[in-house]
């Protein structure tokens, strides 16, 4: 889904898969900080919005 | 071509009369050039109705799904990768089929012919490598390699895979070809020039789903987009509607694609929607080193676990 996303013009770290087990608690909040730094860099979403409803 | 017609005529016949399948699933001439339509032959002396030419481009193992009777079917190569989806995913027993292989030289894309004839189009025939038109301001002749489907014309697997008769010789494979050039040229472009080439390629879409009834992956009884109670995506012509439907269908037939054309092919506004599933193929074939349908003893990429995935082979 990521490459497909990134393939159809999405930003390349707008969308993040990661294997973290339940016990890689120190591995999840490493990987929740950097999405969270990799996202606030792109800034807010601008594809994939849905403007006001075009009507025929 | 014709030596095809008559050899599937002959077997269609011998199964039926020997009581080995119920029913014989092939091609029939349509009512317009260029449009054969699919033919369920249940006597011995209905076979005569099957034919086989260039223009047999609808995948048939499309109507194999959840069906319970012995079948005969006739298959080129993408359609046996179908076949072998299909007994993979359940959806039909190997015991039940008795399959026919058609070696495959590929399919006339009706697009093609049209956009290069003279006038209206009113029959198509041909022989060694040429296709032969008639239209109503006259004859003209094209090479067949000229006005081939596109993915024929980059076709690795035209042979089909199983097989339990054949109507004649395997053809050669294709060496020379790069089933994927598409797909990297798009990959090439930027982030920017990719949404906007998307936009285009799916601005005429209709929604009338043809491409996803053409499909002999898409047989769940009822398909997300037509759900309303939880609506998985929007049912209106907005762009992002529109995307959000092309983006789930490709990526519902990720592993399983056997990039047939039929979806294509099926498409009213002509839009090539295989170079959404292409880039699934490909990804497959590069993560995984998988390709669908080729065997029936391994499980499709998106249905085995390995203890060394990494984050990267998240498809
Ligand atoms: S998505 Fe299109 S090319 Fe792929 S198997 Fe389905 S009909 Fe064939
Ligand atoms: S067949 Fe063509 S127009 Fe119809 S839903 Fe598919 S892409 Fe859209």
């Amino acid at each position: 889904m990521k490459r497909l996303l990134e393939y159809t013009g999405i930003e390349s770290d707008r969308l993040q898969f990661s294997w973290i087990s339940s016990a890689e608690s120190t591995k999840f909040v490493k990987v929740v900080n950097e999405v969270t730094a990799k996202v606030k860099a792109l800034g807010p979403n601008k594809r994939f919005v849905k403007k006001e409803a075009k009507v025929a | 071509m014709s030596t095809y017609t008559e050899k599937i005529r002959e077997i269609a016949q011998r199964l039926l009369k020997e009581c080995r399948v119920e029913m014989v699933i092939g091609f029939r001439k349509g009512s317009v050039p260029m449009m054969n339509e699919p033919c369920f032959v249940r006597k011995p002396e209905e076979v005569d109705a099957l034919v086989w030419d260039s223009n047999c481009g609808i995948n048939l193992a499309n109507y194999l799904t959840n069906r319970k009777e012995k079948i005969g079917i006739v298959a080129k190569g993408c359609d046996s990768r179908n076949i072998v989806n299909h007994i993979l995913e359940n959806k039909i027993k190997r015991e039940q089929l008795v399959i026919i292989g058609v070696p495959c030289q590929g399919m006339i894309d009706k697009r093609k012919i049209v956009a290069m004839a003279q006038g209206e189009v009113l029959e198509v025939t041909e022989s060694d490598g040429q296709v032969h038109v008639k239209t109503a301001a006259g004859d003209q002749t094209f090479d067949k390699k000229d006005v081939l489907q596109q993915n024929c014309s980059v076709c690795v697997h035209r042979n089909p895979v199983i097989s339990d008769e054949m109507v004649a010789d395997p053809v050669e494979e294709q060496k020379d070809v790069d089933p994927y050039a598409d797909v990297a040229a798009l990959e090439a472009m930027t982030t920017d020039e990719r949404w906007a080439f998307f936009d285009d390629l799916l601005a005429p879409c209709i929604r009338c789903y043809a491409c996803r009834n053409a499909c002999p992956l898409c047989y769940c009884p009822t398909c997300f987009v037509d759900e309303a109670k939880p609506q998985w995506v929007g049912k209106s012509q907005d762009p992002i509607d529109v995307r959000t439907f092309h983006l789930l269908r490709a990526y519902h037939c990720a592993g399983r694609c056997t990039d047939c054309g039929a979806c294509e092919r099926a498409c009213p506004m002509g839009i090539n929607m295989r170079l959404l599933t292409k880039k699934l193929n490909k990804d497959c074939l590069d993560l995984y080193g998988w390709e669908a349908g080729l065997s029936l003893d391994s499980r499709p990429a998106l249905d085995v676990y390995k203890p060394n995935d990494t984050n990267d082979s998240i498809l």
